[in-house]
């Protein structure tokens, strides 16, 4: 294919899918200029590269688009949904064009005066949008679009007679002309018709040459965005890759043979060649990731659409677009994706009237999240639908003869849902157009697995669905530790191993047995262990072979974890941790559970990577469904646990002070012209009211001109702005609060960002603002009897500082303990509260546990509990219900704690 | 010249145990001396291990074993690097013969009553003097996945 054409090609499909987004995005925001002038130039920049090419049907289409986005732009007409759709049309139109372009390199023949008149109709008089009434040729815009339409058929006429094959070397010739000007497309269309005949009988090169500008439209569109960026073909990279591989061996051999010649010129020179080829090897290995938010960029038109053809509500939430994965595996897992993402929409999520009477709120939620976990990458698509319905799909199961009744009715509900992944099965009752495109999950699952991913589902009837899609990096670094068992060695991925141990007979750790099965006692638990020369089937050829494969009195451990199993590696040594690039291994190897890749070792070995997953499975411990929902709690465990937001700022003296993020509403930079004084206090007019300025420092002097930087907090109607010098950052980190009351107004201080940070009591200065901020409701002696009564159980002191102040503030009575014996000791006592909220990961008793023991004694049994933890992810919900939590709160979502108490209490009251 | 071209193909000959075979001399990669295999456990006896050849990873299959013959004596062989898909085999040979253009018109389809792994392995046969050439169908002796769903 020409150069020109494909480079076109590529570039629009490019423009249009940002369009999509931006379109979705406009919908919402209405008002966005910026938003719209930027849809406008990409039409615009559509339509003029499309004038550029001699395509006058693409031209045509993207021209009665690009009217309507002007009059957008120009508040002439408003954004309204039908506009938005219309546009969107135009742009499936386009996209179609192309298509066939592709193809057959050709404009394909065919006619959108319908699509035309409709977009012109719009762009006249709003919303008539009818087809028929925009038969009549319309007047004034639509007239200059239909002789530009003229001209440019008479233009293409032209050509096509004049220059035949030239045609193109022509138009680069014009082109070359045109880009002087830069001038917006359409003009060039009509420079064409002069240059064009000179041009022709230029010999080839010439023409050749100015091919290029092409960039030079899109620069004047305004997308210099995508100058920044060059596309370079996978091969030369896949290329590359392996140059730097053999470059860091022979760099490692180097270096090797400098170990031997310990005073040499050559140590210099070979150390900075050594970092050198380390970055560039780092730098390669980049080129082929790509953020998995690049396969989403689709998602939100598809959902928009969706949740207009089908009359729902949806939200669709995607958390972790920035994770990387390779390029590759990107494209594979795309329609899968996008395909799965439509199923959670079409059938997952219910009606809204549906969702009302189940007691849901009325927007259903697709929520898409992917993260980095032990060398894979895990993709969830979860809804908060209706779940799977295990009597219909063993009714069609039946039906379909996948199984007979007697089969399904040995089988439990996890088993029965792995159906839907069978040939030929759609569980919702009628096909619609948006599913049920005769593609099934099977094929999802097929796509999934020729990746070597794993697709796993858990679903709650009534609660909605998680699809869990695993796969592996094929191109990734991942830090591995490298043992070795019966004189061969293997990698470990270092993300799954917890600890190493060694054990000899004379140590504290031995190795005990339980009829044959080894095991270890670390720190009062019993460790299971496999050993890596069974598991392998290894023999050294060293050792008698004898019928006693006794364990070896020194051995070494690798503690390693899968989701929540902790369990014993018994290695014969281990060496050091190496940064590996892990390859997959040859199909005819893929079987083999126990392997996740190989790799090359610095030393040019080839070792094959342990795959800790498979090892546990194989060792047949845990439940393959459970090992995923485990994992993904173990990760609140042991890698972000307490992790909070922290807005840190200036104030006074130097250090810095911190206060969380969740409890401000906003930062304002505020104009202190504007500040006036009421009361002796400084207020300011902020949304149409009076917000009182409390500052930082008491004392302090507000300058009478200039901005200042303001934090805000907010409680229903009121909103306070507190004064700082100036805002440095947000943080998130562990926390860990030294606690000291000794000065006023804080909590105490911690360490922030590897600084010794003063964490601000915000609730001190919440009252400073309004005395009676916190006495408002506890004043009024009727509302007393009323203030709902609540327990905070959590085990971080920093957190029951948090909950405390903001509770109260919110109008409840809190009481707050740090563990749950703590709190079990007051139900014994025979105190009454309205409402529960327990942290999840707690030292002890643990909320789940908690939960289920408040549930067993008949005292609380009927007080709601809500869970609060470091994440709430939907896998944590399902267990968090399932233990008896009513629902289940991020905690540092301090609005979604404040909306699930207001509304238990509100059910409570309904109740009684 | 075309013509000759047409009717000839250039073949990579080794020995199996006595019998001549050959592959089509594009589809070798290389020609490589006996290296460090790693062993790979757990994999199908045929495969010997995976080694590294200039940065890549192949996958070492030792002809005999997986035409069900006995194992060569010498443990050391030369091997025939072999791309099939986008993964590189090293096929381990007795020996490495020279590369022989054959005529067409020698060639035969596989006797009936060779053995059944010849059979599924052997492309046909040409005759040369004094000895045969089995062609090897690079393909099929890799397809594991064929294999597995036969077994």
């Amino acid at each position: 294919m020409d150069d020109l054409l494909s480079e076109f090609l590529t570039e629009t499909n490019e423009g249009l899918t940002t369009l999509d987004m931006e379109l979705v995005k406009l919908e919402q925001n209405p008002n966005d200029a910026e938003l719209l002038s930027s849809i406008f130039r990409l039409m615009h920049t559509i339509k003029g590269t499309c004038g550029f090419l001699g395509l006058p049907r693409l031209e045509s289409v993207a021209h009665a688009g690009e009217n309507i986005m002007n009059k957008f732009r120009d508040g002439e007409l408003s954004v309204t949904p039908a506009g938005v759709s219309l546009i969107l049309e135009c742009l499936d139109q386009i996209r179609e064009i192309l298509t066939t372009l592709e193809a057959t390199e050709q404009e394909p023949e065919g006619d959108d005066s319908d699509l035309i008149s409709r977009l012109n109709a719009h762009a006249e008089g709003g919303d008539a949008a009818e087809p028929a009434a925009a038969a009549p040729e319309p007047a004034g815009a639509p007239v200059e679009d239909a002789a530009d339409d003229d001209e440019e058929d008479e233009l293409e006429r032209a050509f096509r007679e004049a220059l035949g094959p030239e045609e193109l070397a022509a138009q680069a010739a014009a082109e070359a002309s045109a880009v002087p000007d830069a001038a917006p497309a359409a003009e060039v269309v009509e420079l064409k018709a002069e240059p064009a005949p000179p041009a022709a009988p230029a010999p080839k090169p010439a023409a050749k040459k100015p091919a290029p500008p092409p960039a030079a439209p899109a620069a004047d569109g305004g997308s210099s965005v995508a100058n920044q960026s060059i596309r370079v073909s996978v091969d030369v990279l896949e290329n590359l890759m392996t140059m730097v591989s053999e470059l860091v061996l022979t760099r490692n051999q180097t270096l090797q043979i400098l170990r031997a010649h310990k005073e040499s010129d050559f140590a210099t020179p070979l150390q900075r060649l050594n970092h050198v080829v380390s970055d560039l090897q780092e730098g390669v290995m980049k080129t082929r990731m790509q953020p998995i938010g690049n396969a989403w960029a689709k998602l939100p038109r598809i959902i928009r659409d969706l949740s207009h053809e089908l009359d729902k509500k949806i939200d669709l939430v995607m958390k972790g677009a920035e994770t990387e994965l390779d390029r590759q595996v990107l494209e594979l897992i795309k329609d899968p994706l996008t395909h799965m993402v439509r199923n959670s929409a079409d059938h997952g999520l219910e009606m809204p009237s549906d969702r009302v009477a189940a007691g849901k709120p009325e927007i259903g939620q697709v929520i898409l999240n992917a993260y980095h976990e032990g060398g894979h990458i895990i993709i969830q698509i979860s809804d908060d639908g209706k779940g799977l319905n295990t009597d219909r799909i063993k009714e069609k199961c039946v039906e379909n003869n996948l199984a007979s009744e007697a089969e399904l009715d040995g089988m439990n509900d996890q088993q029965i849902q792995q159906f839907i992944f069978k040939p030929g099965f759609s569980t919702a009752a009628e096909v619609t157009a948006v599913s049920g495109r005769g593609v099934g999950m099977d094929v999802v699952r097929t796509n999934i697995e020729k990746i070597g991913g794993t697709i796993e589902l858990s679903s709650t009837e009534g609660k909605g669905t998680i699809f869990t899609i695993k796969i592996p990096l094929t191109l990734a670094i991942v830090s591995a530790l490298i043992v070795e068992c019966c004189k061969e060695r293997f990698a470990i991925p270092q993300l799954s191993v917890v600890e190493l141990v060694r054990t000899s007979a004379h140590s504290e750790h031995t190795i005990e047995h339980i009829n044959e099965t080894p095991v270890l006692r670390l720190r009062n638990r019993l460790l299971p262990l496999v050993t890596l020369r069974d598991l392998l089937k290894l023999t050294d050829d060293d050792e008698p072979e004898g019928d006693e494969k006794e364990i070896r009195e020194d051995n070494f451990i690798v503690v390693s974890q899968v989701g929540t199993y902790t369990f014993g590696i018994i290695v014969d040594r281990v060496f050091d941790t190496e940064e590996i690039v892990v390859k997959p291994v040859a199909p005819i190897l893929r079987d083999i559970q126990l392997f996740s890749g190989n790799t090359i070792l610095g030393d040019g070995a080839v070792v094959m990577i342990l795959d800790p997953n498979g090892i546990a499975a194989a060792t047949g411990e845990i439940a393959v469904a459970d090992s995923d929902l485990g994992a993904h709690e173990d990760r609140h465990l042991t890698g972000n646990d307490e992790k909070v937001a922290m807005l840190v700022f200036r104030s006074g003296d130097d250090a810095p002070k911190a206060v969380p993020l969740a409890l401000i509403a906003r930062l304002e930079e505020i104009d202190l012209t504007k500040v006036e004084t009421s009361g002796g206090q400084h207020v300011v007019q902020y949304r149409g009211q009076l917000m009182p300025l409390i500052p930082m420092q008491p004392g302090m002097e507000l300058e009478k001109e200039g901005r200042q930087p303001v934090l805000v907090f907010s409680d229903r109607e009121r909103s306070m702005g507190l004064v700082v010098d100036e805002i440095i950052d947000i943080v998130e980190d562990r926390m860990n609060v030294e606690l000291s009351a000794e000065k006023e107004g804080y909590i105490g201080s911690a360490i922030i960002a590897e600084k010794a940070t003063d964490v601000v009591d915000a609730g001190y200065y919440l009252t400073q603002a309004y005395p009676d901020w916190f006495g408002s409701e506890a004043g009024k002696e009727n509302f007393e009897s009323d203030r709902s009564k609540i327990l905070v159980v959590d085990d971080s002191p920093f957190f029951r500082n948090l909950l405390m102040p903001m509770l109260s503030v919110a109008g409840y009575d809190v009481k707050a303990v740090e563990s749950a014996s703590e709190a079990l000791t007051l139900c014994e006592n025979g105190e009454v509260f309205d409402v529960i909220v327990s942290d999840i990961e707690m030292p002890g008793m643990n909320g789940f546990e908690f939960a289920e023991a408040v549930r067993e004694d008949h005292r609380w049994a009927k007080t709601p509990m809500v869970a609060l933890s470091a994440f709430a992810s939907p896998a944590d919900l399902m267990r968090g219900r399932a233990a008896g939590f009513k629902d289940y709160v991020s905690k540092t979502d301090r609005e979604a704690l404040l909306l699930t108490l207001q509304d238990t209490i509100a059910e409570l009251k309904g109740a009684a | 010249m075309s013509d000759t071209y047409l009717e000839n193909e250039d073949f990579v000959t080794f020995y199996i145990a006595g019998q001549l075979f050959g592959v089509p001399v594009l589809s070798v990669q290389d020609i490589i001396n006996p290296q460090r295999i790693t062993p790979i456990p757990l994999a199908p006896p045929e495969i010997a291990g995976s080694l590294n050849l200039r940065g890549r990873i192949v996958t070492a299959i030792d002809v005999r074993k997986r035409l069900g013959l006995p194992a060569r004596e010498e443990k050391e062989s030369m091997s025939i690097v072999v791309e099939n898909g986008h993964d590189l085999y090293s096929l381990m040979v007795d020996s490495v013969g020279e590369v022989l253009g054959v005529d067409e018109s020698s060639f035969e389809r596989n006797p009936p009553t060779l053995d059944q792994r010849f059979r599924d392995y052997s492309q046909g046969i040409y005759r040369l003097d004094g000895k045969l050439l089995v062609i090897l169908d690079v393909n099929r002796f890799l397809d594991y996945g064929r294999n597995a769903d036969a077994a």
